[in-house]
């Protein structure tokens, strides 16, 4: 179905409207001038300035350790969560489910805030390691709808078959199921990374002494309010984020 | 299609048998399930820290600073030079108003040894017992401070801080624009420049302006006054195009305000864009303020953290952020070190004249309340 001329018209004006201001931010990136407001040639000593400001690497570091690590936590509990979901009656399945997806539906704010306060009232001081588990409470409903998803659409025969072949449960969910729902998975894992390196909000709020993420920087740089660096920062982030998802979602496509 | 749909179960349902439906069966049998699930448990538990970890990782490794400062503050160099001296690692965090500081440390960001309050926010800090007492001892450098600043209202023994940076709050303003430099708070509320004007986002400074203006103390505690001040705020919103208290110096260099509410360094560093831009405190009066050096009672190596203080308090290292952030170092030897143009400059330096209608921020205790309020008010119309 060719769209008509107005519908193309209102998609296009809907995607200038969301990425105009990340195309100026990156274009802006690339001035000479230290003010970020007037345009002076191009250049790229913002991104050579990157390279070399060590605080902002330790925070790449910091950021690349936690969505690791809670993207790996997230993973293994959002698949368990669907493989176990599905063989359950169905409003149970609803009920659970609609419990497991609150981190996604509250406001992040709120959300930041319990975590830390649950953090206090047990003592744990809040360091890398809080921010982590922070992540992974908002990331293992994203992987659990992502597999759920595509669960839902495998072929129920297949399993009928493994199991008349003579497999276990286990053996049939580790030969056949996993398998299946690799692309899946791996969409659902980038996804999760994506979202754990530009999450801000619960980093805030669980974060301690020396738990600065990439986004808490660009925060802090934004008040120092000095130079085009930030706009180089959050270009570099823009890409790489874009970069997952578009692989993420290319994975999910249904193979023929 | 009938018939389809009586004799076959929904698609889902077939599987159902076959997905493993317990951790019994992935295991191979329920006992082994609950082993693993309990072993789980337990090693989840043993690993929460509890705060005592913190000192023996660190006597172990290298010593470690955790320094809890304004964004902008640190620059190149100013770290690497006292890592060198020391041997310790030093890893910097920030913050961008003293109520996020406050509200941080309070929700239980413990480990940081050094942070930076306002003076106001110190007695605050001093009040709920965040704050360790000083060593003079450990800090000599604290006995060159400038005249102006020792005794000052909120700790006058420096037994719990020391001025580091201070500054005052002015006007930056085009020269090429107004054809006189301002002489009263009031030319923010001139509708010639509507639209042109940028105050700062920060509560207490802006209705400080309003009472200044209309005759009062910035810390007054009459709620008659403070809603004079705040409808005289409401009537003036119209014009503003921003409240910020990050962007105005860009936004002075780039010509898009041409009257800004904001403190003396960063208009200094917006002259340096546009050199038509100056910079003045009105007749009537405005804020001193001072950033302090505090050690946090929380801290696990308190005298490294001294060490530290000492160190940001040195005369070469005070100018030579002076030099870059454009705020006045509390160092007198400081001044004589820092560039001369600086030196001249009255944003940066302020002549002793001015002082007379300059005050020291208060902490207002329960009274804040109606400020607060005020600010909600003044946000949301």
């Amino acid at each position: 179905m060719k769209p008509r001329g107005w519908l193309l018209g209102i998609s296009l004006a809907n995607l200038l409207f969301l990425y105009g201001p990340i195309a100026v931010l990156v274009a802006f990136s690339f001035n000479s001038s230290r003010l970020s407001a007037t345009w002076n040639g191009p250049s790229l000593q913002w991104y050579r300035e990157l390279l070399f400001d060590h605080a902002l690497l330790v925070a790449v570091q910091n950021s690349m350790i936690v969505a690791a690590v809670s993207t790996a936590i997230a993973s293994i509990l959002g698949v368990a969560a669907a493989v176990g979901l599905e063989s359950l009656p169905v409003r149970k399945q609803r009920i659970i489910e609609g419990a497991m997806l609150l981190p996604l539906i509250v406001p992040e704010v709120m959300l930041g805030v319990a975590l830390m306060l649950l953090f206090v009232t047990i003592k744990w001081p809040l360091s890398l390691v809080t921010v982590t588990i922070g992540h992974a409470a908002f990331n293992v409903p994203v992987v659990m709808v992502i597999v759920r998803t595509r669960l839902r659409k495998l072929d129920p025969h297949l399993l009928e078959a493994a199991a008349d072949l003579g497999a276990t449960p286990w053996q049939a969910f580790r030969r056949v199921t996993l398998p299946l729902l690799a692309p899946a998975i791996i969409g659902s894992v980038l996804l999760a990374f994506t979202i754990s390196l530009d999450d801000f909000i619960v980093t805030f709020f669980t974060g301690g002494p020396g738990s600065t993420t990439l986004p808490l920087k660009v925060y802090s740089m934004i008040k120092s309010g000095v130079s085009p660096k930030i706009n180089a920062l959050s270009a570099v982030l823009v890409v790489v984020s874009m970069a997952l998802v578009a692989l993420a979602a290319a994975l999910q496509r249904e193979r023929k | 299609m009938i018939a389809k749909k009586a004799f076959s179960p929904p698609d889902h349902q077939i599987a159902k048998p076959y997905f493993p439906r317990s951790l019994g069966q992935i295991t191979g049998s329920p006992r082994r399930a609950w082993l693993i699930a309990i072993v789980f448990v337990m090693s989840l538990m043993a690993c929460q820290p509890t705060s005592e970890d913190g000192p023996k990782k660190a006597h172990e490794a290298q010593p470690t600073l955790y320094y809890f400062t304004w964004s902008d503050y640190v620059g190149p160099n100013l770290i690497e030079e006292f890592e060198r001296q020391t041997g310790a690692r030093v890893v910097v965090d920030t913050f961008g108003s003293n109520e996020e500081l406050l509200a941080k440390l309070q929700s239980g960001a413990t480990g940081y040894d050094v942070a930076v309050p306002s003076d106001f926010m110190v007695s605050i800090m001093m009040k709920l017992g965040l704050l360790a007492e000083l060593n003079p001892a450990a800090i000599p450098n604290a006995d060159l401070l400038l005249d102006r600043l020792q005794r000052l209202p909120f700790d006058p023994d420096h037994r719990y801080s020391v001025p580091y940076l201070w500054g005052t709050v002015g006007i930056g303003y085009d020269s090429s624009v107004l054809n006189a430099p301002p002489d009263s708070w009031d030319v923010l509320w001139d509708p010639r420049y509507k639209g042109r004007i940028s105050m700062l986002n920060d509560q207490r400074e802006v209705f400080g302006l309003a009472l200044r203006s209309l005759g009062a103390s910035i810390n007054s505690r009459d709620p008659a006054v403070i809603d004079r001040a705040k409808q005289k705020l409401l009537q003036q919103k119209a014009l503003v195009k921003v409240y910020t208290s990050e962007n105005y110096d860009q936004l002075l260099a780039a010509g898009e305000v041409v009257l800004a509410h904001g403190w003396g360094g960063a208009v200094a560093r917006a002259a340096v864009q546009r050199p038509s831009i100056k910079y003045v405190i009105p007749k009537e009066g405005g804020t001193i303020w001072s950033d302090c050096l505090v050690v946090l009672q929380s801290s696990r190596n308190k005298e490294l953290a001294m060490r530290f203080v000492n160190y940001l308090l040195d005369g070469q290292v005070a100018a030579h952020t002076t030099n870059r952030l454009r705020f006045a170092s509390s160092n007198r030897e400081a001044k004589a070190l820092v560039s001369p143009e600086l030196r001249e400059n009255p944003a940066v330096y302020p002549p002793d004249s001015v002082f007379e209608r300059l005050e020291w921020m208060e902490d207002l205790g329960e009274t804040i309340r109606l400020y607060d309020r005020g600010w909600t008010e003044l946000k949301l119309r």
